[in-house]
């Protein structure tokens, strides 16, 4: 019967009687069946259950409720549960922490020389995903820069007209734009510089770029931060932008090719371009549900374990006297729910698989800007702002009418 | 035009402040609008530059109000970014206190969530170190 269907007697005094805990827990599972997912939706709406059952918005039973636990806390890559809250409210931040979190990155790239094989486009497009790290206290002062378009572009100047940007935002200065620069030249390797005879070792049938010229690979760390104005106080010593990882290959050069180029970076958001993606991605799954309906044992509990992966089921010795041994969900945390043991004529009837609905174990992979926790606490404020913007709007809104 | 922009990086205006809210107080576009039809117990709005994040959060926080009687959202067209958002209410309650409430009731839920995770975080760190949870 689904739930909105008119109850009979019986079912109306059982629901004057209040739930058992575990209907109460059943109603957290979404069901895992071998080719379809049933129950998905939450139901924890007023009056989905009926009068016996108060759903409403209480936030002293949201704070009872809401659990975090942690499992890793990695500076870069944090693992945590987070239980009670809804699957909008989970998926909101997922989408704030990859589309909306400001982050710097190389924007405008001002070429003065590229004698390179890569071609100039190319090469931008590589500084740009490049992520950058620095010190949170100078990050959290910059400003936006947002470069207006040309004069004679009517309908992308009225579009630009739209943001509320400070006038400030559409000439780069020291508060919302930082330099960084690449100089490298590659050279053969000399005996009197480098203690190498590049030519002559060519000559004699050597192949490694590394052995015969000098500056062959143009690597990350090779970019320079150039503080401009109040930068050099902000960003300061261990503060100062750098790329994050040191040896991301940009570019190969050979003798007699150079590279000068300045690059601007700003700030920007994810949903604009994805190197303003703070994280290498945010992800979150629910919380796998094993329920062991009737006991499994001996040679088929074996074969039970052996259907999901390591340390999700157990072996106990049965206390029922059969003397052989029961299978028990040990860490169900493990389980990568591939619905194996749903495909053996022995499990069925004895094993409902299902996932709980508010239980949402998180990844958060920085690429090196930010901490990780940071990060969810910045998306946690995020939305809280985007919903006080809107209370403010809602009152003018009002006010006008 | 490579050269264009790149002159000598003028200073920030003097006495601007660092964080972009300078002298010259930017005002906010308004970006909620009530469509056409709407009465004081059912109204359509049009949420400018906002999408699934906040629309689908915000009508769960809006359906948990037992005083509506429909809520839901929609994006018209993915090529623009307005987000339509209608709600319609039992008896006489007025469509924008329950908009308002719901709201205010999405920044508690966060509140509680960032307050909530600072102490669990903190508390992580504080008996694990080496930042791994041992099992």
């Amino acid at each position: 019967m689904p739930s909105w269907a008119p109850l009979n007697a019986e079912q109306l005094a059982e629901q004057r009687r209040g739930l058992s805990k575990e209907q109460l827990e059943d109603r957290r599972i979404v069901g895992v069946n071998a080719e379809t997912v049933t129950d998905v939706s939450a139901t924890d709406i007023p009056g989905h259950w009926g009068l016996g059952q108060d759903d409403s918005w209480d936030l002293e039973k949201f704070r009872q409720g809401l659990k975090i636990e942690f499992q890793q806390n990695k500076p870069y890559d944090a693992a945590f549960s987070l239980i009670g809250v809804d699957a909008s409210i989970a998926n909101a931040y997922r989408r704030i922490l990859m589309a909306e979190i400001p982050t710097l990155a190389i924007e405008d790239i001002f070429v003065f020389d590229n004698t390179s094989i890569i071609q100039d486009e190319v090469l931008a497009h590589r500084l740009g995903l490049i992520p950058l790290t620095g010190g949170k206290k100078g990050l959290d002062r910059l400003s936006w820069f947002k470069k207006p378009p040309p004069k004679d572009d009517y309908a992308a100047q009225a579009l630009y007209d739209q943001d509320d940007l400070a006038p400030s935002a559409s000439a780069p200065n020291d508060h919302n734009t930082v330099v960084m620069t690449l100089q490298t030249e590659c050279r053969w390797a000399t005996q009197r510089e480098d203690g190498r005879d590049g030519k002559a070792l060519a000559a004699e049938g050597e192949t490694d770029p590394a052995v015969k010229y000098v500056n062959s690979n143009v690597y990350a760390h090779q970019l320079v931060f150039e503080p401009q104005g109040d930068q050099a106080n902000w960003f300061e010593g261990d503060d100062a932008i750098k790329a994050m990882n040191p040896d991301i290959l940009i570019a190969k050069l050979r003798p007699g090719q150079r590279i000068d180029l300045r690059c601007h970076c700003i700030k920007g958001i994810g949903r604009d371009h994805a190197k303003f993606s703070p994280v290498a991605t945010a992800s979150y799954r629910l919380l796998p549900h094993i329920n062991i309906i009737s006991p499994i044992l001996g040679n088929e509990a074996k074969k039970f374990q052996r259907c999901f992966p390591r340390g999700v089921i157990d072996l106990v010795p049965d206390d029922e006297g059969s003397g052989e041994n029961k299978a028990v969900v040990a860490d169900p945390m493990k389980d990568t729910v591939s619905r194996e043991c749903l495909r053996h004529e022995e499990f069925k009837g004895k094993v409902k698989l299902g996932r709980v609905r508010d239980h949402f174990i998180w990844g958060v992979e920085s690429t090196g800007q930010f901490e990780s926790d940071e990060l969810f606490l910045d998306s946690v404020r995020l939305l809280k702002a985007k919903a006080e913007k809107f209370k403010r709007h809602l009152g003018e809104l009002e006010e006008g009418r | 035009m490579a050269t264009d922009g790149d002159h000598e990086m003028a200073d920030a205006t003097a006495g601007a402040e660092a964080n972009g809210t300078s002298g010259d107080f930017v005002k906010e576009k308004q970006r909620l609008r009530l469509l056409p039809g709407s009465s004081d117990t059912q109204a359509s709005f049009a949420f400018e530059k906002e999408d699934h994040t906040l629309g689908n959060a915000l009508r769960y926080m809006i359906m948990k109000n037992p005083d509506v009687e429909f809520c839901g959202y929609s994006i018209p067209h993915p090529s623009e970014t307005v987000m339509n958002l209608r709600i319609q209410t039992w008896d006489n309650v007025s469509v924008m206190d329950v908009l308002k409430r719901g709201l205010s009731d999405l920044a508690d839920l966060c509140d509680v969530v960032e307050d909530k995770f600072t102490a669990a975080r903190d508390d992580f760190n504080d008996s694990h170190p080496d930042r791994v949870a041992t099992k």
